[in-house]
């Protein structure tokens, strides 16, 4: 007879050994003990490009704003916004030039403006096979087939080397924007103001049939005229007229420094098969590095060892004579030595493991919201007492963008500059209720807007001291929305009673273009058709893909659409140039997507850009305000606010959203996050042991009854 | 056999052109070069002239099928359709439209998802076989009704409750595997216990439903009755005979698919974050990147035919009655 008892009891003694109190569900191939002075997060979406010339999402920015190094920074603590140089010595000297390139003042006509920038001495960029050399010869700058046959990535190069970032790295990415081959979306800003900029672009373009060592050499002996090297630490850069937002273009990834070292290992062929680029593996002088890229699983981020170290600010920090006095001396930035991001497409598994304590900060999407925070009795958001019992932050912030839904001026019935088509578009304005729609569609997490300039940006109207006089009215000195008899009142003077055209009788019904799909939309667009029904308009939805109605966008045929920006800088320009008739969409191919043109405001823009945060320009953003909230070419709808969690052990949170570079100031305590994530994540077995048991019960009964089954005659 | 292999071999190609044709048509109706252009760039200030370049570099400018400017083959060649599609039958996949070479991704992403099918076919064949012969045993009985109760039960619930249930119960409130995730090597293994056993219970509906049927089938034939009156037991009849003759749909069911569990699973790769090729083709869909679409999907056809010709192979090894001619 077979003997099943002793392996029963073998199998249950290797059951019960396998149950043990350390967590099994660390999804790290680290031992816990070892998840030391690491940083855990996540992203959603595969960055698409990490080349400084061509990223501009803040997904690609997650990471290459901690590799790269422009010339300035965002003061990590400082609000409103302010500028600090990073790799730069100092802020820049800026002299203002006339016709003749000679030094003018500020009182006179300025031609163009110079800015001369220093860098510091002796910053190195990361380690890196491109600049390793032997006999005197870049030793990986001509890889054959052989060389490469062990090669997958970029750290299975047994050699690297660094050197010293020089002013001619800055120089060389800046004509890398201007070279289509790298398909920089500011290439044609850059060419409106960057002198020269356009003529090297032309050139440049016009060299398709070089090879990749030709096409670097062409870029390295040929000047943009704007652009002079003083010396190894200094440059200078001439552009047109005065523009001074251009600095923080200079903060951005854009202008980072490119060694043309790295374009040159890149550019091999044989490299490229083996999808080793300069789009997937950068070089930088920053804090970090990209040891490891497979954004379908995971990237690393490792600690520069040849990063020179910086301070951690402080309030007190001040620019005195465009140095930066700080009050910090211990250069201890950065805190953390590496840095792991898993992909996580989805929300579940992304928000059940921040709330193990896998992931050290986190988001939260629209289904966690209520798992995350509640609303007090005074209306405050706060922790709910799960999330608060568990030691974890709340940090919030508006982020400096701005949603709206746009009216196309160039449409017969909505757009115009007749008085007609302007009463229509404000009772539309005075029907739509946002701070119902941040209520449903936002869970609360948003402003809204009485401009399009979003909080944090000089010119905000706050709703108290300056407001959007079309829509508000001040009763009891609180703010009021005017009611919808107002907004009746207004379509009946644009001519429609009871959504009925007095002209032709028809009912008056309008077209809103739609992108998405699935509940979420058509709950979104539901809601709006109600908001048009308040003053008898019908609204037709139009849903299509993002492609189909960025087609219409361009070409004008939408009517009513709602869009979005994000700040590039936190300047009122960057948002008031959203309504600049010279950046309409369908005629200029700009940002203007409502095509709004009006003379006024755009005189007013062209002064009110170029000048500082002065009283006067706040004069003069207040008058053009008024004429596009009475012009209401969009709904003011909501500046969006961020809110986001991190566990009690993450140091160093602080809301900055222009800033991102901010890996390097974050600090983990190893100790708290241990004894947390061991005590959360105990595992459970109760349920495998009755499983276990169940099983064993299971099988036993069915033997038997398959020998008794056997056992059985056939007939009794 | 060779001669049939190679007549199907040559059937390959026609139905090659025809799906590539449907891709191509199918992707270029629905989008314009520009559209893709615009969705690769970006939202924000992108311009005409960058469009065109874009384009350019990706031979997006050239006409669809047939180029009016150049004489002779090239009227052909520097076409879009030539470019583009008919290279794959060469296998040159080329490059995705954000620059990755295709074929070195794919080389890289079909072993997590083999990493995850192959385990799951074998452990739930295995299992769905078990249970099968389970219900076989107890026919008529009401095991056998209640465990196909069961089974219908399992199929008619959708992939995602298994997964989502799979990671709250076993993940979020037993801690026992990691929620989602993956490592390379032997650290693979506890990332892939999870998705392997939602894998698993998902199939079991099915696959014991038609496991039975055909063990049902067989045991109805004149042989089992021989075999019964020679007085074999029930599970000697069961195993030694019955479920011998079974394994012929069995196994060509399973050659079948042996091919396409490189092309991984869409859902389960992407709710575990498992960088394999299902994964690999959603993003593709989501970013529009037609060319990896394109690729996925000749690699799919030609997977698919080739399981077929498996299939009649293997038929010919388990079954001497077939000759393939």
């Amino acid at each position: 007879m077979f003997n099943y008892h002793k392996y029963i009891i073998i199998a249950c003694i290797i059951f019960l050994k396998g149950c043990s109190d350390k967590p099994l569900n660390n999804p790290y191939s680290d031992n816990l003990n070892n998840l030391k002075n690491v940083y855990y997060s996540s992203f959603q979406e595969r960055p698409k490009h990490l080349d400084p010339a061509r990223s501009y999402s803040s997904n690609e920015y997650a990471f290459i704003a901690q590799i790269y190094e422009p010339l300035y920074q965002y003061h990590y603590l400082k609000k409103p916004y302010e500028l600090i140089p990073l790799t730069a010595a100092e802020m820049p000297e800026i002299i203002y030039l006339d016709d003749k390139f000679n030094e003018t003042t500020l009182n006179k006509k300025i031609y163009y403006t110079k800015y001369i920038i220093k860098i510091k001495q002796g910053v190195l960029y990361q380690d890196h096979p491109a600049f390793y050399k032997k006999d005197n010869e870049y030793f990986y700058h001509n890889l054959n087939d052989d060389q490469l046959k062990n090669i997958d990535t970029l750290k299975d190069f047994k050699y690297e080397s660094t050197r010293e970032l020089t002013s001619d790295d800055y120089i060389y990415q800046i004509k890398r924007l201007a070279d289509y081959k790298n398909h920089s979306p500011i290439s044609g800003v850059m060419s409106e103001y960057i002198f020269g900029f356009d003529d090297f672009k032309n050139k440049i373009n016009k060299k398709s049939e070089l090879n990749y060592k030709k096409r670097i050499k062409f870029i390295q002996s040929t000047n943009i005229q704007g652009i002079e090297k003083i010396n190894k630490y200094k440059f200078s850069i001439i552009i047109k007229n005065q523009y001074p937002q251009f600095i923080y273009w200079l903060a951005m990834p854009f202008f980072s420094p490119m060694p043309w070292e790295a374009d040159s290992f890149y550019m091999q062929e044989n490299l490229i098969k083996k999808n080793i680029t300069l789009n997937w593996f950068p070089v930088g002088t920053g804090p970090f590095r990209l040891i490891e890229n497979n954004p379908n699983l995971r990237m690393v981020l490792d600690y520069n060892k040849n990063f020179r170290g910086e301070v951690y600010p402080s309030l007190n920090d001040k620019i005195i004579d465009k140095k930066l006095i700080s009050s910090n001396s211990v250069k201890a930035v950065p805190f953390i030595d590496k840095a792991i991001f898993s992909l996580e497409k989805e929300q579940i598994p992304r928000w059940n493991k921040f709330l193990q304590g896998y992931y050290d900060s986190s988001g939260i999407a629209s289904d966690n919201y209520d798992q995350a925070v509640s609303l007090s009795n005074s209306g405050d958001i706060k922790l709910t007492e799960e999330l608060k019992a568990k030691g974890i932050h709340l940090n919030t912030a508006t982020a400096a963008s701005t949603y709206y839904i746009g009216f196309n001026m160039l449409d017969p019935v909505v757009g115009g500059k007749e008085s007609k088509a302007r009463y229509l578009r404000q009772a539309i304005t005075l029907a739509i209720d946002y701070d119902e729609y941040i209520s449903i569609f936002a869970n609360g997490r948003g402003i809204v807007a009485q401009s399009p300039i979003p909080p944090g940006i000089f010119g905000y109207q706050d709703g108290k001291k300056s407001y959007n006089k079309t829509i508000y009215k001040k009763v009891d000195n609180s703010l009021v929305k005017k009611n919808i008899v107002k907004a009746k009142d207004l379509l009946k003077k644009a001519g429609y009673v009871n959504g009925l055209d007095q002209k032709t009788g028809k009912p008056l019904v309008l077209y809103f273009e739609a992108t998405g799909s699935g509940a979420d939309t058509y709950a979104f667009l539901n809601w709006l058709r109600k908001q048009f029904k308040k003053i008898d308009i019908q609204l037709v939805t139009r849903v299509t893909d993002y492609n189909r109605f960025q087609e219409k966008m361009i070409n004008g045929t939408g009517q009513i659409f709602q869009w979005g920006w994000n700040a590039d800088y936190p300047d009122p320009e960057n948002f008031l140039f959203l309504l600049y008739s010279k950046n309409g969409k369908v005629k200029y191919g700009g940002e203007n997507a409502s095509n709004y043109s009006n003379y006024e405001f755009d005189k007013l823009f062209l002064r009110m850009k170029n000048m500082k945060n002065t009283k006067k320009r706040k004069e003069l953003i207040e008058n053009m305000l008024t004429i596009i909230q009475n012009d209401s070419p969009w709904v003011w709808g909501f500046h969006p606010k961020s809110f986001s969690l991190s566990h009690s052990w993450l140091e160093n949170v602080e809301s900055n959203l222009m800033a991102n570079n901010t890996l390097k100031y974050k600090k983990i305590n190893n100790n708290i996050r241990h004894d947390k994530i061991s005590k959360w994540n105990k595992p459970d077995f109760t349920l495998l042991h009755i499983l276990f048991i169940i099983f064993l019960i299971f099988i036993f009964s069915v033997l038997l009854t398959i020998r008794k089954k056997e056992k059985e005659k056939a007939y009794d | 056999m060779i001669k049939y292999i190679l007549k199907r071999l040559v059937y390959i190609i026609p139905i090659l052109i025809g799906v590539n044709l449907l891709t191509f048509a199918l992707f270029f109706v629905v989008n314009s070069p520009d559209e893709i252009a615009r969705l690769h760039l970006g939202n924000k200030r992108v311009t005409q002239e960058q469009i065109y370049a874009w384009n350019e570099e990706r031979g997006y400018n050239n006409p669809l099928f047939y180029n009016n400017s150049e004489k002779g083959l090239d009227a052909i060649q520097k076409t879009i359709f030539y470019e583009k599609s008919l290279k794959l039958f060469l296998f040159d996949f080329g490059v995705s439209d954000s620059g990755r070479d295709i074929k070195y991704d794919i080389q890289q992403r079909m072993w997590p998802s083999l990493a995850i099918a192959l385990p799951s076919l074998i452990v739930g064949v295995l299992i769905n076989i078990t249970f099968a012969l389970f219900f076989v045993f107890f026919r008529s009985t009401y095991v056998d009704y209640f465990g196909v109760i069961i089974c219908v039960a399992l199929m008619s619930i959708s992939s995602l409750f298994y997964i989502i249930g799979g990671q709250y119960l076993i993940s979020k409130l037993l801690h026992l595997v990691p929620i989602s995730g993956y490592a390379h090597g032997y650290d693979a293994v506890k990332f892939l216990i999870l998705p392997v056993i939602i894998s698993v219970i998902y199939g079991i509906g099915s696959g014991t439903r038609w496991y039975r049927s055909l063990f049902l089938e067989e045991i109805e034939k004149d042989y089992v009755k021989t075999a019964k009156s020679k007085g074999l037991s029930e599970s000697s009849v069961l195993f030694n005979h019955v479920f011998k003759n079974a394994l012929i749909p069995i196994l060509t069911g399973i050659v079948v698919i042996l091919p396409l569990l490189f092309l991984g699973s869409l859902i389960v790769e992407s709710f575990f974050g498992i960088p394999g090729l299902g994964s690999y083709t959603i993003d593709a869909i989501q970013s529009q990147d037609f060319a990896i679409v394109r690729a996925m999907v000749f690699l799919g056809t030609i997977l698919y035919i080739v399981g077929l010709i498996l299939t009649d192979i293997s038929y010919t090894l388990v079954d001497p009655r077939v000759r393939l001619k």
